[in-house]
């Protein structure tokens, strides 16, 4: 399946894939006004160990611990995505306790939010990859 | 082959799920005495607020026993095991065949032998949704209720029914609310957000019931309408038990969630975990070890091999807008944050062992893989994470294998 790959030695930690994803969930059709003095809460987020930058993102593991521990059943796998029913989530956040790399976080309504690698706003290929200036986020078969 | 499940709730379903990864064909028979589709039993609570319905309370999807070809026998009780002939019988005098039986009976709530609790009326349990149907005909605005145990059920309930009656009053043994969980700071951060709602008794016990009066342990008396009782779960091992299954505090199981009795499995709240963050065997009385465990017995069930090695006690739970995880054992030197809400983290021979944190839970589930990984954590590593976790505390092996390798499962 195709994933959301760094490349870590690519990255320069501008955040630009952070811009992009919060953009590209906002429903607005023009970032400026999408992004401009607003927080965001991107699904991907940049982190850094000294001087090394990475971004991380739901890996769609294929043995999904915060599926196995979502205690509703709003979180499943379909054909490899894993993917949420905000409708079903009761903001528990037994799946943010479960997710070993943080890709996982309550979004400004309470139910959680993560990657859905664009499936679901339609972007084709994930906005954030497509944003990347620098290639240092790829989405490929690995 | 013909796999039988006692339980349709987290751990059964874990199991069919288990079953169905290996095996697509042998026929899956689940018995419960409750007549619902499997249900998130947590969601209770989130009824009473109106959060939820009974729909969207399903644990799985309306079409998950056609989807995985299994047959639901609900309303029924399965009260006898015989093992020689491998079937089960139920209270209905039907016999179910199996080749592999799992036991996911859970846990029931404990009903402490109080003086007088069997003349008090209107009193009930908070386990299941006929517990809460029930509890719902008798409340009404005036209803005073008290509520016994300020654990985790105890308050789920206090919350699901507050702005419903009148006054809640909850009393617990403990000197704080939800002990097992939180430490004496956390819980008096919690307390104090929520004793407007709440009027809490604590360190005090109930000695005697009088009808609708409550004579408290520290000599006062507490008048109510409404009784729940929720001092902690048992788990229902009964039916194993009598049929010459070893049994300690809950199910006797290896890591395969095999029982000593051949043939049989069990999974879930029944039997006892291995909690690796503090290396002894217990109950963990969680969701997602249910779930977890239903699985891998599933898997074992249908000829595969899996080995469910470290379950760890995790919560999170919201109450009146307040998020809190917890994870691991609070063992060893602790560090405390109380610049953003409150974290503590406990650490014992450079390994992180538990945690406590209120309102600043993103990326908990980091610092649970450094528990469950007993990831060695340098003193640098652990600066780094203290105040906001980050994959930075891994190996950079690590790191790369997660975000740039093949392999998405580590
Ligand atoms: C109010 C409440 C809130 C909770 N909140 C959380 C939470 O936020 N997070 C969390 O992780 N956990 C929570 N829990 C705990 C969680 O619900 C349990 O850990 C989980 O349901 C255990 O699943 P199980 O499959 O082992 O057993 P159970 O859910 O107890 O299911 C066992 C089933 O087997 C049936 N059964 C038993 N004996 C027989 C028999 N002889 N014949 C037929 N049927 C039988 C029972 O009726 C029941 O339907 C909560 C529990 C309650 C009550
Ligand atoms: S949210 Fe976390 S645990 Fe779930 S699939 Fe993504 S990386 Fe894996
Ligand atoms: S927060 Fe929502 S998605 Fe996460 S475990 Fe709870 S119900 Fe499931």
């Amino acid at each position: 399946m195709k994933r959301v790959y760094v490349n870590e030695q690519w990255c320069l930690g501008c955040r630009l894939c952070e811009y992009h994803c919060a953009f590209a969930n906002s429903k607005e059709s023009d970032m400026v006004k999408a992004l401009k003095d607003k927080k965001i809460h991107p699904n991907i987020r940049v982190e850094s160990k000294g001087n090394i930058n990475f971004a991380v993102s739901c890996r769609h593991c294929e043995d999904p611990l915060c599926v196995r521990g979502c205690i509703t059943g709003a979180l499943q796998r379909v054909n490899g995505l894993i993917t949420v029913d905000k409708d079903r989530c009761v903001h528990c956040y037994t799946c943010i306790v479960c997710c070993p790399y943080g890709a996982i976080s309550p979004s400004e309504d309470g139910a959680i939010q993560k990657c859905e690698l664009c499936i679901k706003n339609n972007n084709g290929i994930p906005a954030c990859v497509k944003g990347c200036i620098n290639q240092a986020i790829v989405y490929e078969e690995r | 082959m013909r796999y039988l499940i006692i339980g349709n709730s987290a751990a059964a379903i874990g199991a069919v799920e288990g079953i169905r990864e290996i095996d697509k064909v042998g026929s899956i028979c689940l018995i419960s005495d409750e007549m619902y589709h499997t249900y998130s039993r947590p969601l209770i609570s989130y009824y009473l607020q109106g959060k939820t319905d009974k729909d969207k309370m399903k644990y799985r999807d309306s079409d998950f026993y056609e989807k995985n070809s299994c047959q639901p026998m609900l309303g029924d009780t399965a009260v006898k095991i015989d093992h020689k002939k491998g079937n089960v019988i139920l209270e209905s005098k039907n016999k179910v065949a199996y080749d592999k039986l799992l036991i996911a009976t859970g846990s029931r709530a404990f009903i402490p032998p109080i003086d007088g609790l069997k003349n008090v009326k209107k009193k009930f349990t908070f386990m299941k949704f006929d517990d809460v149907l029930a509890l719902e005909k008798e409340l009404t605005q005036d209803s005073r209720v008290l509520i016994m145990g300020a654990g985790l059920i105890g308050l789920k309930c206090a919350e699901g029914i507050y702005g419903r009656v009148k006054s809640i009053d909850v009393v617990d043994l403990a000197p704080r609310i939800l002990s097992s969980i939180l430490d004496d700071e956390g819980a008096q951060i919690i307390k104090n957000r929520i004793c407007d709602k709440i009027n809490f008794k604590l360190g005090a016990k109930v000695d005697k019931f009088n009808h609708n009066l409550a004579y408290l342990s520290d000599g006062t008396i507490q008048e109510f309408d409404i009784l729940i009782i929720a001092v902690g779960v048992r788990p229902n091992i009964e039916i194993f038990a009598n049929c010459g299954g070893v049994v300690d505090k809950g199910i006797v199981t290896n890591e395969k969630q095999e029982t000593s009795i051949t043939n049989i499995y069990a999974a879930g709240d029944v039997c006892e975990s291995y909690d690796s963050s503090c290396d002894s065997r217990r109950i963990l009385a969680i969701l997602p070890n249910a779930y977890a465990q239903g699985r891998v017995a599933g898997i074992n069930m249908a000829g595969g091999s899996i080995s469910n090695k470290d379950s760890l006690p995790i919560n999170a739970l919201g109450l009146f807008g307040t998020h809190m995880v917890t994870a691991g054992s609070y063992a060893g030197d602790s560090f405390a944050d109380t610049k953003h809400g409150y974290k503590r983290l406990f650490i014992k021979d450079g390994i992180l062992r538990g945690y406590i944190i209120i309102d600043h839970i993103d990326k908990a589930g980091i610092y649970t893989a450094l528990i469950r990984d007993k990831a060695p954590l340098s003193s640098d590593d652990f600066n780094l994470i203290r105040v906001s976790p980050s994959l930075a505390a891994f190996s950079d092996a690590y790191r790369l294998r997660i975000l740039s390798g093949s392999d998405n499962n580590i």
